[in-house]
C-alpha cells in the first residue's frame, strides 16, 4: 500500500535506531531550525575543519520522516568537502521537490533515496529536508565565519 | 443508541461526502475544529448572490444595489437572532474571528487618554493559557502597545481553568479579560454561567472589559450573549457550516458606539474634509470598505441551517460520540488523551497522543484509511508546553458523524499504532 512507499524499512531503521543523535561539544556553528507548521525543532552542531565537514551530530524532536532524515543526512555528508556536501543537499532537495518523479541516485544519496517517496506527500516534504535546510545554514554560516 | 440526529439525511445534504479519498475509502472526516465541511444550501446562498443580486451594498441607486443591501442586512439579522443580541447594530461582519479579535484590541490600543478604553502601564490584560494563537498574539501586541501588563489564568492537568490566582488576576488594575468558550485542543468548555459564575462576577464588579472567543462553541451549542453576560464576543462562519471569509464581531451597543475605529476608509464615516472625517456608529464604524456580501448571505443560510437541524439536537449528539469516541481511545495502548476524560463540560474535541508514534506519522497512517484528523501544535503552542508534549492528534466531530465515524478512528489509530511499533 501507499503508506509503504512513505515509510520505507530504511526510514523506519533510523527512526528507531537514529545516528549522530547526540550533540558533541565544540562545534563551529550550531543551528538551531523549527517547523513552524508542526513544531518540529532540530538542533545541529556541525565542526567544519580545513573546508571539509568534520563532524555533524544533532538533536531534535519530531516525526520518523524527520528524524530519519537526520540521521541520514548526518551519515551521509559527514566527511565530505563543502562543495561535495552542498551539491548532495541540493540533490536531495531536487528529488523531495519533484512530486515522485525523481527516484535519487543511490550511489550519490545512499540511504537517502528511501525518501524518495515523500515527495509524493507535499504536507511532507518540510519534515525531510528540516534538517538538512539546518545543515546547509549551518554550513555557510562556517564558511562566512572561516573568511 | 438512538442518536438525537439523523446523519444519513444530514450528509446527503453535504456535497464533499459524495466523493472518495486516498483511492477507495469513503471520507470521515474529524477535523471539523479546524473549519467545517458545507451544505448545499449555504452553497446556494452564496451562488444566489452573485449570479442574481450582486452589487456593492449601501451604495447604488439601483435596483441589485438595494437586493444586496437587503440580503447583507438580513445576514445581520440572523446572526442578531441567533446570538440573541438585543440588536443587530451590535452585529459586526469582519473576515475572520482572528480579525475580529484584532478589532477590539487596535481599537483599545487607538483609545486616547481620558476615554475609558484607554490603557497605560499598570493596568492588566488577562488571557488563559488554553488561548489559540488568535486570541493570544493581539493582547501580546497590545500589551507591548501600551504599557500594560500581560497576564493569564494556568490551566489544570485535567484541562480546566486553574482559577486558584483569580483574586491576583481579576482586581482594580484589571480592564480587559480575553477567554475562551471552549478550548480548540482540550474540547473543555468554560462554563461561564455554571462552574465558572464567580469568575465571571469578579471580571463585572471590578469593571473590566469581557471578550469571549466562541468559535469552538457558536457552531455546536445554543450560545445567548445574554446569558454570557460578556462584552464581546467572537466567532468564524467556516467553522459554523458556513463560508469562509467571514467573521463575527458581537459587542454591546453602548460600548461599540464610543470606541474608536480600527480599519478606515470607505463606508464608516459621516462626514470628510481634506484634514479629518467623524464616523458613523457601529456596525457601519467598524466596517470599511465594501463588505463580504456573499460570504456574510452564506452565513446567514449556515445559521438558518444549524437552527432547522437544532443546535440542542447537534451538542446531544456530539455528547454521545465524544463519549463513546473517549471510551474507545483509552483502551488503547499507549494512548494519553490531553484534556478532559469525561464529558462533562466538554466539546466534541479529542486530543491525544500515542506513546513512540508522532502525530505527523499518525494522521498520515489515517489518511491512508480515509480518515481526515489534524495534527500539531492546534495554533496553541504555549497550551502544548503546559502538557510537555510537541504535537497532538486532534479528532473532532460535527453533525455529519456518526457512530461508525468513531468506530473507524479506534480502529485506525490502534492499527496505525501496531504499524509504526510492532512492525
Amino acid at each position: 500500500m501507499e503508506l509503504d512507499s512513505l515509510y520505507q524499512e530504511v526510514i523506519l531503521d533510523h527512526y528507531k535506531r537514529p545516528q549522530n543523535k547526540s550533540l558533541a561539544s565544540n562545534p563551529t556553528i550550531q543551528v538551531h531550525h523549527v517547523n513552524t507548521s508542526c513544531g518540529d525543532e532540530v538542533t545541529l552542531n556541525l565542526h567544519f575543519k580545513g573546508e571539509r565537514v568534520e563532524n555533524i551530530t544533532w538533536d531534535a524532536v519530531g516525526c520518523s520522516i524527520s528524524q530519519a532524515s537526520h540521521s541520514v543526512m548526518s551519515e551521509l555528508l559527514k566527511g565530505k568537502s563543502a562543495e561535495e556536501a552542498l551539491s548532495l543537499v541540493e540533490e536531495f532537495q531536487r528529488m523531495l521537490q519533484s512530486k515522485g518523479s525523481d527516484l535519487g541516485n543511490e550511489e550519490h544519496l545512499q540511504d537517502g533515496v528511501a525518501f524518495a517517496g515523500v515527495s509524493k506527500f507535499p504536507a511532507r516534504v518540510k519534515c525531510a529536508l528540516l534538517g538538512w535546510m539546518a545543515f546547509k545554514d549551518a554550513l555557510q554560516q562556517s564558511i562566512t565565519k572561516a573568511n | 443508541m438512538k442518536s438525537a440526529l439523523n446523519v444519513d439525511q444530514i450528509k446527503s445534504e453535504f456535497p464533499i461526502f459524495n466523493r472518495l479519498v486516498r483511492g477507495e475509502n469513503r471520507l470521515i472526516y474529524l477535523d471539523s475544529a479546524a473549519t467545517s465541511q458545507k451544505p448545499l444550501s449555504v452553497l446556494d446562498a452564496e451562488r444566489d448572490f452573485y449570479t442574481k443580486h450582486n452589487a456593492a451594498a449601501h451604495r447604488g441607486a439601483h435596483q441589485l444595489a438595494e437586493e444586496a443591501t437587503e440580503l447583507f442586512e438580513g445576514a445581520r439579522a440572523k446572526v442578531a437572532t441567533f446570538l440573541n443580541a438585543s440588536s443587530e447594530n451590535e452585529i459586526i461582519f469582519t473576515k475572520s474571528a482572528t480579525e475580529s479579535i484584532n478589532l477590539v484590541a487596535y481599537s483599545i490600543g487607538n483609545a486616547k487618554p481620558g476615554s475609558k478604553f484607554h490603557l497605560k502601564a499598570g493596568d492588566r490584560i488577562v488571557v488563559s493559557e488554553m488561548e489559540h494563537h488568535a486570541n493570544l498574539i493581539p493582547w501580546q501586541e497590545l500589551a507591548a502597545r501600551t504599557g500594560a501588563e500581560l497576564s493569564w489564568f494556568g490551566v489544570t492537568d485535567d484541562g480546566r481553568l486553574d482559577l486558584s490566582n483569580l483574586d491576583s488576576l481579576i482586581n482594580e488594575k484589571t480592564k480587559m479579560v480575553a477567554l475562551t468558550h471552549q478550548s480548540n485542543v482540550l474540547g473543555t468548555i468554560n462554563d461561564f454561567n455554571g462552574d465558572l459564575v464567580k469568575l465571571r462576577a469578579q471580571i463585572k464588579a471590578v469593571g473590566a472589559l469581557f471578550l469571549i472567543d466562541a468559535c469552538q462553541s457558536v457552531p455546536h451549542l445554543k450560545v445567548d450573549v445574554q446569558e454570557l453576560g460578556c462584552d464581546f464576543l467572537t466567532f468564524s462562519g467556516h467553522k459554523a457550516v458556513g463560508p469562509t471569509g467571514v467573521g463575527v464581531l458581537w459587542g454591546r451597543s453602548e460600548l461599540l458606539d464610543e470606541m474608536p475605529p480600527f480599519l478606515t476608509g470607505g463606508s464608516m464615516i459621516e462626514n470628510v474634509t481634506m484634514q479629518s472625517a467623524t464616523y458613523l456608529p457601529a456596525p457601519k464604524r467598524f466596517e470599511a470598505g465594501v463588505p463580504n456580501m456573499a460570504q456574510a448571505v452564506g452565513l446567514g443560510a449556515a445559521l438558518d441551517y444549524l437552527d432547522k437541524v437544532s443546535l440542542t439536537a447537534i451538542h446531544e449528539h456530539e455528547v454521545a460520540l465524544t463519549k463513546q469516541a473517549l471510551d474507545g481511545l483509552k483502551s488503547i495502548r499507549g494512548l494519553s488523551i490531553v484534556g478532559p476524560t469525561d464529558v462533562k463540560n466538554r466539546g466534541a474535541v479529542i486530543s491525544f497522543t500515542v506513546e513512540g508514534v508522532h502525530p505527523h506519522d499518525l494522521g498520515q497512517a489515517l489518511d491512508q484509511y480515509g480518515i481526515a484528523v489534524r495534527t500539531g501544535h492546534h495554533c496553541a503552542w504555549p497550551l502544548m508546553r503546559r502538557f510537555k508534549v510537541v504535537a497532538t492528534t486532534r479528532a473532532s466531530f460535527y453533525l455529519y458523524n456518526d457512530q461508525s465515524d468513531v468506530v473507524a478512528l479506534v480502529e485506525g489509530v490502534d492499527r496505525a499504532r501496531k504499524y509504526f511499533m510492532e512492525r
